[in-house]
């Protein structure tokens, strides 16, 4: 007999009410392998393994794991299977601690010796080489931190199977390597891991074999050493694309925006932005780089009028060199000013779009108010959303079908969309392409590149650094809500601005040290 | 083929994308017949009497003669007034079960106009009052939204509060008005006059609350959807965020729209004294504050299929009260049909929007 698969899994299908998730579906995982699934949006990465997770039920095939036909009806079933999922959205208890939510819904003794459960954790952590500390508190770590957390649970409930969706979707440059390292580990070690991603460079780098699945079809597995960015791309897309990322140099850029010493603090009373200080150039991309929850969000909200500052001005500067100041003022008093500032925040449908409403009410949310009319005007935000759907693409099946129910992509470019509408001044965009396939990713980078060729002033707060460091210009890097550096997009290193994204943790650590010398 | 035995669900549960209307009016007729059955066995098997008899007595009961025919009609319509009242509020996620001491203020503040100016003319003391009527349910409900934009305090429990002040206020106030003296109830105002009653159109005193009601629904389904202020209302229903996002001024949307639920209410409270009971007690209101609750949602807040639901309510309520007598049933033994109607009827949303998928099916697919 050859060799034997961990998972087979034959003929699956799925669908959701007329959505195709799967459709007959062939995948196999060898044991002691590392398997990247590879696709685009709403290609059924996520559905297919939420099947092997317990989460959803298959509408028919069949499922093998270790040669034995199973049913999974439960993520319990799963468990006793061997099958850990970790999910893009972490489910650990804020207020426990770490060996608290591993043994979290284990049977055990009825008194409970918290002593002996680490011993036995940090036997498990020490054979894969993992740095975690057990008695910290969940919501005292780090992004990272947390998803060690999750893959030690899995693994001390004993699973041999792990699957990870896009887990390197929060971390650094140097926190993804070091996880790459603990799962190649736990590869030689004989465990089998799946891992979702988008990231090709990621997917070369750390997998065995590649499965790809386009429109929630397999459409083959390759071995990875087989295999280059382009014919994977190839694949997943079912044609030839170009993967460069266009970058036209400035037309004389001229200061539009200038933040100087803002600083923002949350409800705590913490600093989350300290005393930001840059400025934003017409006709240039300007990246934002950083860890996440480093200040992007508050430094957004701030400049569109939507958080309140406790110090510092913003200042913008017209066409005819004419200044005005905008800190301290809502975002509908910028708007009356004449200054346009669009602005796609990081949270599309709970702050951009309203979900439960189609594209032609969401085209009138920042322009319903026009005109004296007690009664709204439809008709120009319809035209506006036919043409935005048919210009950038946009997939639904008709302009007042609810954004909510649309995919992620096609969310954003409804988005992206209204907001290049208005004609800004300044394009501010969070994450424009989280979450988002090829695709639909080249083209939201090219809508960016015709606003910058328009002379609009674009902020681009990214979090894939090759991205930012082939798009943007200028790239200025937060970190702990601080500006740690503006560098040149054209000349900087990765790795340099990925020092630069952790340096205020280096000074709190040197602190700590010098306080104890 | 494969011998091993799966062990499988028996079911699984599928949703459904494919919302055609007709297959919805079906599921929901095939539901209420299975309540009218079920209960059916239960008036049975609980006192041993024909089902049908009892049906037709709450048949009678309702709609048995022109006249009760035409109280249901108006009571629905009341029922329907303080429900299209709750709409906006509830459209804005503002929870406002208040709705109760909104029809009480201003149920209140109309009986006060008809006892203190009694010698206006008619024309001129319909207006005082309904003015009055509606301002006071607007202050009752612009209070916890005021509170609610400034302070962020609690909705319900404020509203649910307010509902025990209004109470005391009117037991407060029938202190004063109480006549005959020593009754401790209020009876009926300008009673020989009939000064400030709603006059009767065609002969017939039922019409004109219906008229008013009607003229409300169809003017809060347009607002609702057409002005710029009932977008507003769903912007910030949907996410407080996007509504600042929007430079909607999220605190004056929440006052407007409760003063706006309010006022409805407070006009509800009119009708009731101006044009049903020419009196005013603690029991003006009769729960309609809390009954609406359940016609706004069951209806999805829209004024057309409330208008159904607060009908079905109030004719079963018309002709419990018939059984209560014809058969010497219960009170109670409604309450329980009308429960079991509403369960199937709210039950059938599964069936809406999700299908079931047996075991057996699956099979011949993967055959076929």
């Amino acid at each position: 007999m050859q060799q034997q698969h961990a998972i087979e899994m034959r003929g699956i299908t799925k669908h959701f009410g007329l959505v195709v998730a799967n459709e007959n579906v062939e995948l196999t995982v060898r044991k002691g392998e590392i398997l990247s699934i590879l696709g685009e949006n709403g290609s059924g990465k996520t559905s297919l393994m939420n099947m092997l997770a317990g989460i959803y039920f298959p509408d028919a095939g069949q499922i093998t794991i270790d040669g034995r036909e199973v049913v999974i009806r439960s993520p319990k079933d799963a468990f006793d299977l061997g099958i850990g999922m970790i999910h893009q959205h972490f489910k650990l208890v804020d207020v426990l601690t770490a060996a608290e939510n591993i043994i979290l819904g284990l049977p055990g003794k009825l008194r409970l010796n918290m002593k002996t459960v680490e011993a036995d954790i940090r036997k498990l952590t020490d054979k894969y080489g993992f740095e975690i500390d057990l008695t910290r508190k969940i919501y005292e770590m780090s992004v990272s931190q947390k998803q060690t957390v999750e893959i030690v649970k899995m693994l001390y409930r004993g699973a041999n199977i792990l699957i990870l969706d896009e887990p390197t979707a929060v971390l650094t440059p140097q926190e993804t390597d070091k996880l790459f390292d603990v799962l190649r580990n736990m590869r030689n070690q004989g465990h089998s891991i799946i891992i979702i991603t988008h990231k090709l460079t990621e997917v070369l780098s750390l997998s065995d074999r590649v499965a790809v699945l386009r429109k929630g079809e397999s459409i083959g597995t390759v071995d990875t050493k087989d295999a280059t960015e382009m014919s994977l791309t190839e694949m997943m897309v079912g044609k030839k694309v170009v993967l460069d990322i266009d970058r036209p140099d400035p037309v004389n850029p001229v200061s539009r925006l200038q933040v100087d010493g803002v600083t923002c603090i949350d409800r705590e009373g913490r600093k989350v932005l300290d005393d930001a200080t840059f400025d934003a150039r017409s006709g240039e991309i300007l990246g934002i780089a950083g860890i996440a929850g480093s200040g992007q969000k508050e430094l957004l909200e701030a400049i569109a009028g939507l958080r309140p500052m406790t110090g510092g001005v913003i200042t913008y500067i017209d066409e005819k060199g004419k200044s005005r100041v905008l800190s301290r003022m809502n975002a509908s008093a910028i708007r009356e000013l004449g200054v346009r500032l669009a602005f796609v925040p990081e949270d599309r449908l709970g702050m951009g779009l309203v979900a439960s409403m189609g594209m032609t009410d969401n085209m009138m949310l920042r322009t319903y108010r026009g005109g004296r009319s007690f009664f709204r005007q439809r008709k120009q935000p319809r035209s506006l959303a036919q043409q935005i759907m048919e210009d950038l693409e946009v997939i639904t099946p008709n302009i007042e079908w609810p954004v909510g129910r649309m995919s992620g992509g096609n969310v954003q470019k409804v988005l992206v969309g209204r907001e290049i509408s208005s004609a800004p001044q300044v394009l501010m965009v969070a994450y424009p392409v989280r979450g988002l396939d090829i695709n639909s990713s080249h083209a939201i980078y090219r809508l960016l590149n015709q606003q910058k060729k328009l002379g609009v002033t674009v902020i681009c707060v990214g979090e894939d650094l090759d991205v930012l460091l082939a798009l943007c210009d200028r790239i200025m890097v937060l970190a702990g809500g601080k500006v740690s550096g503006i560098v040149d997009g054209r000349t900087a290193k990765k790795e340099e601005v990925g020092l630069l994204m952790t340096s205020d943790q280096y000074e709190q650590q040197s602190a700590k040290e010098e306080t104890i010398a | 083929m494969s011998t091993v035995s799966v062990k499988e669900p028996l079911m699984h549960i599928v949703k459904r994308d494919d919302n055609s209307l007709w297959r919805n009016v079906y599921i929901r007729v095939i539901a209420v017949v299975c309540s009218l059955i079920v209960c059916a066995f239960i008036i049975f098997g609980l006192t041993g009497m024909n089902p049908l008899a009892v049906y037709g007595g709450i048949w009678n009961g309702a709609v048995g003669t022109t006249r009760r025919m035409w109280v249901t009609f108006r009571d629905a319509a009341i029922l329907l007034c303080v429900g299209l009242a709750i709409t906006p509020a509830f459209k804005m996620r503002f929870w406002n079960i208040g709705a109760e001491g909104q029809v009480l203020v201003g149920a209140l503040a109309t009986a006060g106009m008809m006892i203190t100016f009694p010698q206006l003319p008619p024309a001129l003391l319909y207006t005082v009052s309904l003015l009055a009527g509606v301002m006071a349910g607007m202050i009752w409900g612009a209070i916890p939204a005021i509170f609610k934009a400034n302070w962020n305090t609690n909705e319900t429990l404020f509203t649910l509060m307010l509902n025990y002040i209004a109470m005391q206020l009117v037991t407060f106030c029938i202190i004063f008005w109480e006549n005959p003296k020593g009754s401790n109830s209020v009876g009926l105002i300008n009673k020989g006059t009939k000064e400030g009653w709603l006059p009767s159109i065609l002969d017939n005193g039922y019409i004109l609350p219906i008229i008013i009601v009607l003229v409300i629904a169809a003017l809060m389904f347009i607002y609702m959807r057409y002005s710029k202020q009932g977008y507003e209302i769903s912007v910030v229903g949907e996410s407080e965020n996007t509504a600042h996002y929007a430079g909607i001024n999220v605190k004056r949307v929440i006052i407007r729209t409760m003063m706006i639920s309010g006022g409805i209410a407070g006009l509800a409270g009119f009708l009731l004294v101006s044009g049903v009971g020419h009196t005013i007690s603690t029991s003006v209101a009769n729960n309609r504050g809390f009954t609406a609750i359940i016609v706004a949602w069951l209806g999805k807040l829209n004024p057309f299929f409330m208008l159904i639901v607060a009908f079905l309510l109030v004719f079963m309520e018309k002709g419990s009260s018939q059984i209560a007598t014809q058969f010497g049933l219960n009170e109670n033994a409604s309450e329980i049909m009308t429960g079991i109607i509403l369960f199937f009827v709210l039950g059938c949303e599964f069936f809406i929007n999700y299908r079931i998928e047996f075991r057996g099916k699956r099979h011949e697919e993967v055959k076929a």
